[in-house]
């Protein structure tokens, strides 16, 4: 009996020291609900949620500070999975906020870029490629049509166009 | 020779009223001289071929037309001398739909002196030479899904068994049937030939027992060849004994595993129709520019088979079999379960048109109202995958990826089987259809949002370096001026000392 209670207790002990001792030195995991929803989230970081990055996003709607129908480029799909996610009914997607689409691209015009390189620095996934004074052109296997690169360009040199499988 | 024995019974599958019998009264016709030829550069899977002729050119005939892109691909050729008139988009024929491809359009001439034929090519001696020849020849599978033959000969895993193809267990399709009927020698020639390439110790040539002069004039011909390695085996006439993986299931009692191909099970199949293309291409040294097409349907007045050039449009084609009959509201390319409805005939014939149907709208029956399944279970008994097509069924509705994926609907071969079998005429494979097309999206959208997430933190991470690079130049060249600001002050002081001694001696002077 005492040889039983010692090895027991010599059991408990030594896994209470373990686990205090993991949950002191382990890194934290930031916010389990935060990355579910993130994985959720198209993750093309177009920003047209209002937020910078779609973990910024996951992380407000965690938080309780963000409505669930503010990614235009997920769509009702998107807005669906967030709600199931969350045990909450789908609404219906913000409209005011762009047009962002998984479906297009961005090209640009070749002939009318001046390499100003504005594009390629607000371009969130570096699918813009060209240097100063020098034709850009975007690869299009990396561009998400997120549309970020629209407003700075001065030329208007930049269309989206329907992606190609 | 003995016949192969089946001990084993065959997966699901349904029999089906087969209306072969229409097409074989005929032999095959061999008299179409087509006017005009639209030759398409996508008539395989894979990746187009480039075309190598220029409009106003002169073809003649068996001449290359177009160049095998990257693996896997095939080469054109033109059947027939003649003018290209153009090379441009066109929609054609594909494997499940129609689609886009480049297409040479030729204007045929038909004059047949020797400089109008491409010389044969020589049959080469070593094994790879051969498979560049067959890859050059643009010899591809003729059953259906047109997979360029020289890759599945090149595969470099070790393949035991060449399953030779010759089940043709969709209704109305009677080509093959013909092929084995009349050109047995050929078919043999060419399976001998793949068999050396693939280094494989038998074929088991499967024919559905529904066909019995074709096994007859099979059997005979094997005979006549002596080669042990070749064995005749008469499979049950149900459908989808003819698919690949169900045949070889069939044959071997091997499954091949899921998401691969045939070779994973140590087989490769090939269809009886592109054994004879590469029995000629050994024999006469022909590229594939013909192929046989059954032309059936009630809405068509001879049907039969006919040996056609390809490229050739689909109404010259029925009006070479007598025209339509009575009121023929669309077209059925390949048979009427896998095949797909098309409503203008201006189409070619590509390398994988095996049948064309006239329907006649008498054999067109209303649509059935859809009712709710009452899970009675028949799709599973007759899922030749062995799927459960009444659990995919709600999730392929709503689009329930995880799920769908873990009950295996990219097994689903859309037979169309379960459509056939249930009593409340769910159209279950248009949704599995559906769903599949809808996955395959969805997948991507996926690995773009992984790559995206990945190269936007990457940028971040670039950013946020090079503020902390620049941070520290600021700082360093900060410390700098502070340094040197002391030696500097003596600098100035100089110099201010050096103007106010000149200032001086230039007041002296005046």
């Amino acid at each position: 009996m005492i040889t039983g209670t010692v090895i027991l207790t010599a059991l408990t002990a030594t896994l209470a020291i373990l686990l205090v001792l993991a949950s002191r030195y382990l890194p934290p995991a930031a916010d389990p609900m935060a990355d579910r929803l993130e994985r959720l989230l198209p993750r093309i970081q177009c920003a047209q949620c209002g937020y910078p990055g779609c973990h910024a996003y996951a992380v407000a709607i965690a938080a309780g500070s963000a409505s669930i129908n503010r990614c235009p480029p997920g769509g009702d799909e998107t807005i669906r999975e967030l709600a199931h996610a969350l045990g909450r009914e789908p609404e219906p997607l913000l409209a005011s906020l762009g047009n962002a689409s998984l479906d297009k691209v961005a090209r640009i015009d070749e002939s009318l870029c001046i390499g100003c390189n504005l594009c390629a620095r607000v371009c969130p996934v570096d699918a813009i490629v060209g240097i100063s004074q020098m034709m850009h052109t975007v690869i299009s296997t990396h561009c998400t049509g997120c549309e970020l690169c629209l407003p700075p360009c001065p030329v208007d040199c930049i269309v989206l166009e329907p992606r190609d499988d | 020779m003995t016949e192969y024995q089946i001990h084993r019974h065959m997966t699901g599958g349904v029999r089906l009223v087969a209306r072969k019998r229409m097409s074989t009264a005929r032999t095959i016709n061999r008299t179409l001289r087509p006017k005009r030829l639209i030759i398409p550069m996508t008539q395989q899977l894979g990746p187009p071929a480039t075309p190598s002729v220029v409009p106003g050119q002169r073809v003649i005939t068996g001449q290359p037309v177009g160049e095998p892109g990257r693996a896997p691909s095939a080469a054109a050729h033109a059947p027939r001398s003649g003018k290209v008139l153009a090379v441009e988009e066109r929609l054609v024929p594909g494997g499940s739909q129609l689609l886009k491809s480049q297409c040479v359009v030729l204007a045929v001439d038909d004059k047949s002196t020797d400089a109008d034929i491409e010389p044969a090519s020589e049959w080469p001696n070593l094994d790879a030479d051969r498979i560049q020849a067959i890859r050059n020849a643009g010899i591809v599978g003729l059953g259906g899904a047109a997979f360029p033959t020289a890759d599945k000969l090149g595969a470099t895993e070790r393949c035991g068994t060449l399953i030779l193809n010759g089940a043709e267990c969709e209704p109305y399709i009677s080509c093959d049937d013909m092929l084995m009927r009349e050109h047995a020698t050929d078919i043999l020639r060419g399976t001998q030939t793949m068999l050396d390439l693939l280094g494989a110790e038998r074929c088991l040539l499967g024919i559905e027992r529904d066909k019995p002069v074709a096994i007859e004039s099979m059997a005979a011909a094997i005979a006549d060849l002596g080669d042990a390695r070749i064995r005749l085996a008469a499979v049950t006439s149900k459908y989808p004994a003819g698919g690949e993986r169900q045949l070889i299931e069939l044959l071997t009692g091997m499954e091949v595993p899921s998401g691969k191909y045939p070779i994973a099970a140590g087989c490769v199949c090939q269809n009886v129709g592109t054994a004879y293309a590469v029995g000629r291409l050994v024999r006469l040294g022909e590229p594939l520019t013909t192929r046989i097409v059954s032309v059936t349907g009630e809405g068509v007045a001879e049907p039969q088979n006919v040996e056609v050039s390809i490229g050739t449009p689909i109404r010259e084609l029925i009006e070479h079999c007598g025209g339509y009959v009575g009121d023929v509201p669309r077209l059925i390319l390949g048979g009427t379960m896998m095949g797909y409805a098309v409503s203008s005939d201006e189409l070619p014939v590509t390398k994988a048109t095996n049948c064309v149907i006239a329907v006649h709208s008498d054999e067109i029956r209303d649509r059935y109202e859809e009712w709710p399944c009452i899970r009675c279970g028949d799709c599973a008994d007759v899922c030749p995958a062995r799927l459960l097509p009444q659990d995919l069924l709600p999730r392929s509705r709503t689009y329930d990826f995880d799920q769908l994926k873990i009950l295996g609907l990219n097994d689903c071969i859309e037979c169309g089987c379960c459509d056939v079998v249930c009593p409340s005429h769910i159209p279950l494979t248009a949704y599995f259809r559906d769903a599949k097309r809808a996955q395959r999206l969805h997948e991507q959208h996926q690995h773009l949002a992984d790559t995206s997430q990945i190269r936007y933190l990457r940028k971040q991470e670039r950013l946020r370096l090079q503020d902390e690079q620049s941070e520290l130049h600021h700082t360093e060249l900060k410390a700098q001026v502070a340094k040197d600001s002391g030696s500097r002050q003596e600098t100035i002081q100089a110099a201010l000392d050096r103007v106010q001694r000149r200032r001086n001696s230039d007041d002296r002077i005046t």
